[in-house]
């Protein structure tokens, strides 16, 4: 067994392989970063690697001895590129951050290093997580490491190939729509967003500030109830951060699917979700009704409205969020600009990429005065019918279970000229983020090209446990998680 | 044709906190550039915003003290444009919940007494400042940047510039007694906008209106609207018409001056602010904060004049701020005689304020001290002339009079058994001044007097002194 596969292990067997000192942290770390540097060109999951800090990091962490009690003790990891770590680039895929080095570091990459992971460096996305293919990203596409002619979804594309590919052992992301599960279904690994305000967004460049959602990636349930463990919980610098107690989200594990009530939403098997993804999904649910979980058949009346809702909402958050971009104390200025108008217009202009501009407009034009009843206010009643029909069906069952997203990878290009289409397979991942409910994608098996599938479940609120149990709990019947990607399309990749 | 003028102001207070609106970053006026300040004030990306309870705190007392309900429920909402000295392109503020509605306050102009509305009171940030240097650059200093900041919006029924006056005063003394800002003109803890209408007396709508800008004193808020009032009556006469402008006012000519035609209103864009959730205030909590309202100026005046018998124009100074106003009090309360203490605040302490540019609170004169020297005064332990001395020493540098009085042996002699000897001797070697005395030249008297300070040091009682010596001179 080579070096490299050690980032396929669980954590449980790694973390002891390091305190019995049968593997150094710096071993880790090299072997993590030989990965990465080899498949880069293949793959390009990573904006920023972190080789020189990660190395340094893990000789102090060798030095000191790996903490049977510190599970996360010299384990590798990835951050998404917008989550800021001080004196390393951080660029959200953008064009106006690609010379920005933050001087503060995000809670979750403080809450980290204090558990002693190690940042291998910083991953691909969509340009400040807007699209679902990471083809919106300043630095080129990420390549799916199942397929390399397909995208690895996005927002958190990078990350979640990263994972996948066994470059590190575990990554985090940001989920406003969909942008942690997507992309965890498309490469046939685990990731969660969890209930809004579990995790502090100080340090996450915001996109629509009332969705986002730091979550992570792994390979297996486990692992990533203990990460999310290690990033929840409140945070004074964050007002939204939630001050509900974080429990031990492995707790439950074990505990098996039987007399689990689960909801299967009409609206989620309906028309636009392919067969395929259908089939295999519905083969996860008949599989847990075989283990003892009650299934029941129900309907979410308002999904057909999410996309849209959400397209307002989070593009209007997103076109004041984003106006900060301008030139003045930071990031790309362009050159040669003649007075203060010039400053904004051509910075902006040359700064951010077509699908920003078309969310900033889209949001700027829901705010404007005149048309803010008509869109903004709207939307936000759509909300909250939403999250009622969420809370009506989660109050009687402990999980609602789908397809995370309506297919499987899709080819690199195909979608360029088509928004719509494109927000269109958000629509399963969109209301979760819309009610604020906590939601994983687990992998469901592979369609008959080879591409994994995902199986959404998402809980009520602050009920992670819930999906960690399961999550686990179908992991064991099929082990589709334990498969590693074949990098289809890669020549001698 | 006779006109009637409508005038609305919008007040900005900045709140004395420690820290900023949103961040943690200290409020100070006068430090170097952007020594204030942190990632928050800078708009960086990834950081958020919390909410300073005490300016929360602050701004409740003051819609308290303005007679105004405080909303039980309230959020903030961002306002949206782009200006170097708003980092976020956003300012934080409340737009669809203010935290106070409806309050008033009551002015008196030429002896009449009118309430004057307040439509709403709502709490946001500063923005930073920008200086305009040399080479086409500009520099953007981010200091003031989250300052907490109360935006007060009068109602339409300010009717003269001297109202306006008025309303300006009694609300800056308002604030000022609450202890939620300096509301100082000069340092810009308290600014003003102006728009002013004029109209037909009986019509029914409003005229088109005028906003005022650089109004640095209320003085300038008064004679900008006076010219502004009289600009629009002279306009609308000739058979012109009132545009929506915004005019600025110019110090030295005291005339007002185009700045820029409206056309349209800007669109700002606003929406909830998804970073701070909805915030609940309790009415235990709004209880609480209007308990520890001091007694405001009205009330003290009415009580100055009516139970200590101080003059109407007395009381007004002695009320113009919390701190000379409860320095008056404390004082009472040492034991000083009100009117006494009243003359001294009113003359020597506020001529020493003057002449050094102090606050009371800057000099280290204490209630206790003043009161002391004031007893000291009164029993005739000192003269009035020993007073203004043992006053400098005391002001200056906190002296307890008592002690240092009888330190530097500085007690006035009354003594007539002291005295007499004393006269008789000076009397005895200046006879051509008892002459002149029977001669009727009163010079003599005031001769022999500065002899007898002389010799005494001025120490001796001035009145005692006048007793014995005319006696003395009668009998030669």
């Amino acid at each position: 067994m080579s070096n490299s596969d050690y980032l396929n292990y669980d954590l449980q067997t790694l973390h002891q392989l390091l305190v019995d000192k049968k593997v150094t942290a710096v071993a880790l770390t090299e072997a993590a970063l030989a990965k990465i540097n080899a498949e880069q060109p293949a793959l390009n999951a990573f904006i920023t690697i972190n080789q020189k800090k990660a190395l340094a990091r893990a000789a102090e962490l060798d030095a000191e001895g790996i903490d049977p009690d510190d599970l996360l003790a010299g384990i590798p990891i990835a951050y998404k590129d917008n989550i800021v770590t001080n004196g390393i680039r951080t660029t959200a895929a953008s064009h106006i951050l690609d010379n920005f080095n933050p001087v503060y570091d995000a809670t979750v990459v403080e809450k980290l290093d204090a558990a002693g992971t190690i940042n291998l460096g910083k991953t691909n996305m969509d340009e400040f997580a807007m699209g679902s293919s990471t083809e919106t990203s300043h630095f080129g596409v990420t390549h799916n490491p199942w397929d390399l002619e397909r995208v690895p979804g996005g927002s958190s594309g990078g990350s979640a190939a990263a994972v996948a590919a066994g470059e590190v052992f575990a990554a985090l992301g940001s989920d406003t729509g969909g942008s942690i599960r997507q992309p965890a279904a498309y490469n046939g690994i685990f990731g969660i967003k969890p209930t809004y305000g579990r995790v502090s967004r100080w340090g996450l460049i915001a996109f629509g500030s009332s969705f986002d959602q730091i979550g992570v990636f792994t390979r297996r349930a486990q692992d990533a109830a203990v990460l999310l463990g290690a990033i929840s919980g409140h945070d004074a610098k964050d007002s939204t951060s939630s001050e509900q107690a974080v429990p031990d989200f492995t707790a439950a594990i074990g505990q098996g699917i039987k007399g689990l009530k689960i909801a299967v939403p009409d609206e989620f098997f309906g028309e636009g979700i392919a067969e395929d993804v259908k089939a295999q999904v519905e083969k996860g649910l008949q599989q847990l009704a075989d283990q003892g979980a009650i299934i029941d058949h129900v309907q979410l009346p308002h999904t057909k409205y999410a996309v849209p809702a959400y397209y307002v909402l989070a593009s209007s958050e997103a076109s004041s969020n984003l106006q900060r971009f301008d030139g003045i104390r930071y990031g790309f200025r362009a050159a040669d600009v003649k007075n203060l108008d010039d400053v904004y217009v051509r910075s902006r202009s040359e700064g951010f990429g077509p699908e920003v501009k078309r969310r900033i407009m889209l949001g700027t034009f829901a705010l404007s005065s005149g048309y803010y009843d008509a869109y903004f206010n709207k939307a936000a009643a759509v909300r909250t019918l939403i999250k009622q029909d969420f809370e009506k069906i989660l109050a009687t069952h402990d999980l609602i279970i789908g397809p995370t997203a309506p297919d499987t990878a899709f080819k690199i290009g195909v979608n360029d000229d088509d928004p719509i289409t494109l927000y269109m397979k958000d629509i399963l991942t969109i209301s979760a983020n819309m009610a604020g409910v906590p939601a994983a994608s687990v992998p469901a098996g592979f369609n008959a090209e080879g591409l994994p599938v995902g199986m959404q479940m998402i809980a009520k609120r602050f009920d992670e446990s819930t999906i960690f149990r399961a999550a686990a709990a179908f992991e064991e019947l099929n082990h589709y998680n334990l498969e590693t990607p074949t990098f289809k399309n890669g020549g001698n990749a | 044709m006779n006109f009637e003028t409508t005038i609305g102001l919008e007040v900005h207070v900045e709140l004395k906190t420690k820290t900023k609106m949103f961040s943690p970053s200290p409020v100070a006026y006068g430090a170097e550039p952007n020594m204030n300040t942190n990632v928050i004030d800078f708009g960086f990306p990834g950081v958020l915003p919390t909410v300073n309870r005490e300016a929360y705190r602050l701004g409740i007392m003051v819609a308290l003290a303005l007679n105004a309900e405080v909303a039980t429920e309230t959020h903030f909402d961002r306002k949206n444009y782009f200006y170097p000295d708003n980092p976020k392109a956003y300012q934080i503020t409340q737009f669809e919940q203010p935290l106070a509605r409806n309050g008033w306050i009551e002015i008196e102009v030429g002896g009449k007494k009118k309430k004057i509305g307040i439509e709403e009171m709502h709490v946001e940030e500063d923005a930073g400042k920008n200086t305009h240097g040399d080479a086409g650059y500009s520099y953007v200093d981010l200091n003031r940047q989250g300052t907490p900041l109360i935006e007060i919006v009068s109602k339409p029924d300010i009717a003269s510039p001297e109202e306006a006056y008025a309303y300006l005063e009694k609300l800056r003394q308002t604030i000022q007694f609450t202890g939620a800002s300096d509301v100082k003109m000069e340092e810009g803890s308290m600014r003003v906008d102006t728009n002013i209408s004029i109209r037909p007396i009986g019509a029914d709508k409003l005229g088109t209106k005028t906003e005022l800008k650089n109004l640095n004193s209320f003085n300038y808020v008064r004679q900008g609207l006076d010219y502004e009032e009289k600009r629009q009556a002279e306009v609308l006469l000739s058979g012109g018409q009132i545009r929506q402008e915004t005019r600025r006012f110019d110090e030295t000519s005291g005339e007002t001056i185009l700045m820029r035609v409206k056309e349209g209103s800007d669109d700002y864009r606003y929406f909830p602010e998804p970073d701070i959730p909805p915030f609940d205030i309790s009415p235990e909590w709004i209880e609480e904060i209007g308990a520890k309202i001091p007694e405001m100026p009205d009330k003290r005046r009415a009580r100055y004049v009516g139970e200590l018998g101080i003059p109407e124009y007395d009381a007004n100074l002695l009320t113009d701020t919390k701190e000379m106003s409860d320095f008056f009090e404390a004082t009472l309360a040492a034991g000083a005689d009100p009117k006494l203490a009243s003359n001294w605040l009113m003359g020597e302490v506020n001529a020493f304020m003057n002449a050094h540019k102090l606050e009371l609170q800057q000099t280290k004169l204490t209630p206790a001290n003043l009161a002391t020297m004031i007893k000291l005064i009164q029993d005739g332990t000192i003269s009035s002339k020993i007073a203004k001395k043992v006053f400098q020493e005391t002001i200056q540098k906190g002296t307890e009079p008592e002690a240092w009085v009888k330190e530097k042996g500085l007690v006035q002699e009354s003594d007539p058994t002291v005295l007499t000897p004393l006269i008789t001797a000076i009397l005895d070697d200046n006879e051509q001044s008892i002459v002149d005395f029977h001669n009727g030249k009163d010079r003599a008297v005031g001769f022999l007097v500065g002899q007898i300070m002389k010799q005494t040091h001025g120490k001796a009682n001035p009145k005692v002194v006048n007793t014995i010596l005319m006696a003395e001179l009668n009998k030669r």
